[in-house]
């Protein structure tokens, strides 16, 4: 992941170094702000910089951290998403930047030309993209720790392929090797695609463990934390939780179902949808056999027999809907009694 | 500052290169890398007077050839790539095994610039102790903040890493093994635990300075600043390198 020098040439090298040096200066007065707000209100400049330490810190050990995938092979985390949502995205800019810094110094990994670029894509970007799609989640999820984990997942899985394209577009401008652009953004983005799921999955699993045992260092949760309160007085009995009304959930779903197949399915596009067509454009389907049932009284979705265009297809969602609805029940039920069957098996034994 | 995970990679000496101040030798390597970056890939000469002066550095400041080549195997997954770009590249093919011509320039560009490139970092950081790099990058005018974040990091880095070894002895000890994505739960919460430690132990350290009267900024310390005839050794390799760049350029 880490570009070395030589990768990318010297003068868009030293754009992108200008680019996150403006970034890492923006993201030095952010942190005082996100890490201050501690529990005594200090004005937090001197609370920055020891606990932003330790975060590079574990953001450093923590990509010691193997997991497997399969096989021998192993990947670790890359941390930049994990660490906009524990800590906030100005301390998570600042925390990567400082574990790259000393990569590039301590262990030659990056190189010194390609610092800028480096902090440009894996600090930068990771962070804030996550941190954007973590926020946008957040307004439109209810609130709660499930959606923080949930927003943490989709945030890291934003993130990775978005560090490699943000590299594909600095590599279109000072790339030195003659690669067309098509591959690299095709090699880069297919490939951090997978690494982003797995990213994904230890991201959210991380921030859902922290949730559950200090849920007010999670800087992305902090909303969801009520003061503590202090009672006196023998706290009142808490209500039943109002029932849901199952059976009205059900008749709107069946009665939606059913307009939408006996009517709207009459303006629903006839054009082979995208299967079809690509198997049409590149020949596939020319040894497609035709359907078992392609005989049968409801096939391409029309009732045979029957004249109107309009009638016809709207009879057959009709009796389709029936159809689903019924082999679903069926199958609920048969799952019900089977599941009771189980319990009352246990309870004798 | 305690052993930090790279005291590995400083070899303590009292060479010239030992003793130079840490901010010229940064300023020096900064400058020597992008020269390298700045060369046409067409002079080979170039390269191989670059190589050249390096190994000089290497001969003055003491540091041996197996330390070096050892320290820069991390280059390996760039050589991978490298490698791999005669294939993919565009562009005329040569006439045996069918490679990209472009291709093969551009691999020869990453290797060689790489390479040198890993080479002048291996160099610095081999001869400079962690404690006087930070400081001379604070010279460099980074940040302080940067820099005391930085320093923090390094000096807890090896007690974090400890704490990640006894939670996998750990865990080894209760018969968990790692096989597969299934068990990454286990390892999450790790991680989990891990931050939740990291986190508290920055608490701590913040309380522990202010009990001893931290103000939030390190007192500086009142090393002398570079003379200038130590700024003058250390820009003999970026001026050495100037030349060679020139010399490239008009081959």
């Amino acid at each position: 992941m880490h570009v070395p020098d030589g990768f990318i040439d010297a003068p868009v090298s030293l754009a992108a170094g200008a680019v996150a040096a403006a970034a890492v200066a923006v993201s030095l007065r952010g942190a005082r702000r996100e890490l201050g707000n501690g529990p005594q209100q200090a004005p937090g400049a001197d609370r920055t910089a020891p606990l932003a330490g330790l975060v590079a810190a574990f953001l450093f050990a923590v990509q010691m951290l193997n997991f497997p995938v399969a096989a021998g092979t192993s990947g670790h985390l890359l941390g930049g998403a994990l660490a906009a949502v524990l800590v906030g995205p100005y301390t998570g800019v600042l925390c990567v930047t400082v574990v790259l810094l000393l990569q590039a110094f301590l262990f030659a990994d990056g190189g010194l030309t390609a610092l800028g670029v480096n902090i440009l894509t894996m600090a930068v970007v990771t962070v804030v993209v996550s941190y954007a799609v973590f926020r946008l989640l957040q307004r439109v999820l209810p609130r709660g720790r499930a959606s923080v984990t949930g927003g943490a997942f989709a945030a890291a899985l934003v993130s990775v392929p978005a560090a490699a394209v943000a590299f594909t577009g600095i590599y279109a401008l000072g790339g030195t090797a003659d690669v067309p652009l098509g591959k690299v953004f095709a090699a880069m983005t297919g490939v951090h695609v997978l690494i982003g799921l797995g990213e994904a999955a230890i991201t959210a699993a991380t921030v859902g463990a922290v949730l559950a045992v200090r849920p007010d260092l999670v800087h992305a949760a902090q909303g969801l934390n009520t003061p503590l309160e202090l009672r006196t007085s023998p706290a009142p009995d808490a209500a039943p939780a109002p029932r849901r009304p199952v059976r009205r959930l059900w008749a709107a779903g069946l009665l939606l179902a059913l307009v939408l197949g006996g009517g709207v399915s009459f303006y629903a596009s006839a054009e082979p949808d995208g299967l079809e067509k690509v198997a049409a454009d590149n020949g596939i389907d020319e040894q497609e056999k035709a359907h078992a049932t392609e005989g049968s009284p409801l096939a391409d979705y029309a009732v045979s027999g029957i004249a109107g265009a309009r009638l016809s297809g709207g009879l057959a969602g009709v009796v389709g809907v029936g159809a689903t609805l019924a082999a679903g029940t069926g199958a609920f039920l048969a799952v019900r009694r089977s599941r009771a069957a189980g319990r009352a098996a246990d309870e004798r034994s | 500052m305690g052993a930090g995970p790279a005291d590995t990679l400083h070899l303590p000496g009292g060479s010239p290169v030992h003793r130079l101040p840490p901010q010229c030798k940064i300023a020096a390597v900064c400058c020597f890398v992008m020269l390298v970056v700045a060369t046409p890939r067409e002079a080979f000469p170039a390269f191989a007077a670059y190589a050249l002066l390096l190994a000089c550095v290497a001969a003055a400041g003491r540091v041996p050839p197996r330390h070096l080549l050892k320290r820069m195997l991390i280059e390996v997954p760039f050589v991978a790539f490298a490698v791999l770009l005669p294939f993919v590249a565009e562009g005329p093919r040569t006439e045996v095994l069918g490679l990209s011509v472009e291709g093969l320039w551009g691999a020869w560009n990453i290797l060689a610039k790489g390479t040198l490139g890993v080479a002048a970092s291996v160099l610095l950081a081999s001869t400079t102790q962690l404690r006087s790099l930070l400081r001379g990058l604070e010279r460099l005018r980074l940040p302080p903040l940067l820099v005391q974040i930085a320093s923090f990091m390094l000096r807890y880095a090896d007690v974090l890493a400890g704490e990640l070894h006894r939670m996998r002895l750990a865990r080894l000890s209760r018969g968990f093994d790692a096989r597969g994505p299934r068990h990454w739960g286990v390892l999450a919460k790790t991680a989990g635990a891990l931050f939740i430690r990291c986190y508290e132990r920055g608490e701590r350290v913040h309380l522990a300075m202010l009990s001893r009267g931290g103000t939030g900024t390190m007192p500086r310390s009142d090393e002398e600043a570079a003379t200038r005839a130590e700024w003058a050794t250390a820009a003999c390799l970026p001026l050495l390198a100037l030349l060679v760049c020139l010399g490239g350029w008009t081959l």
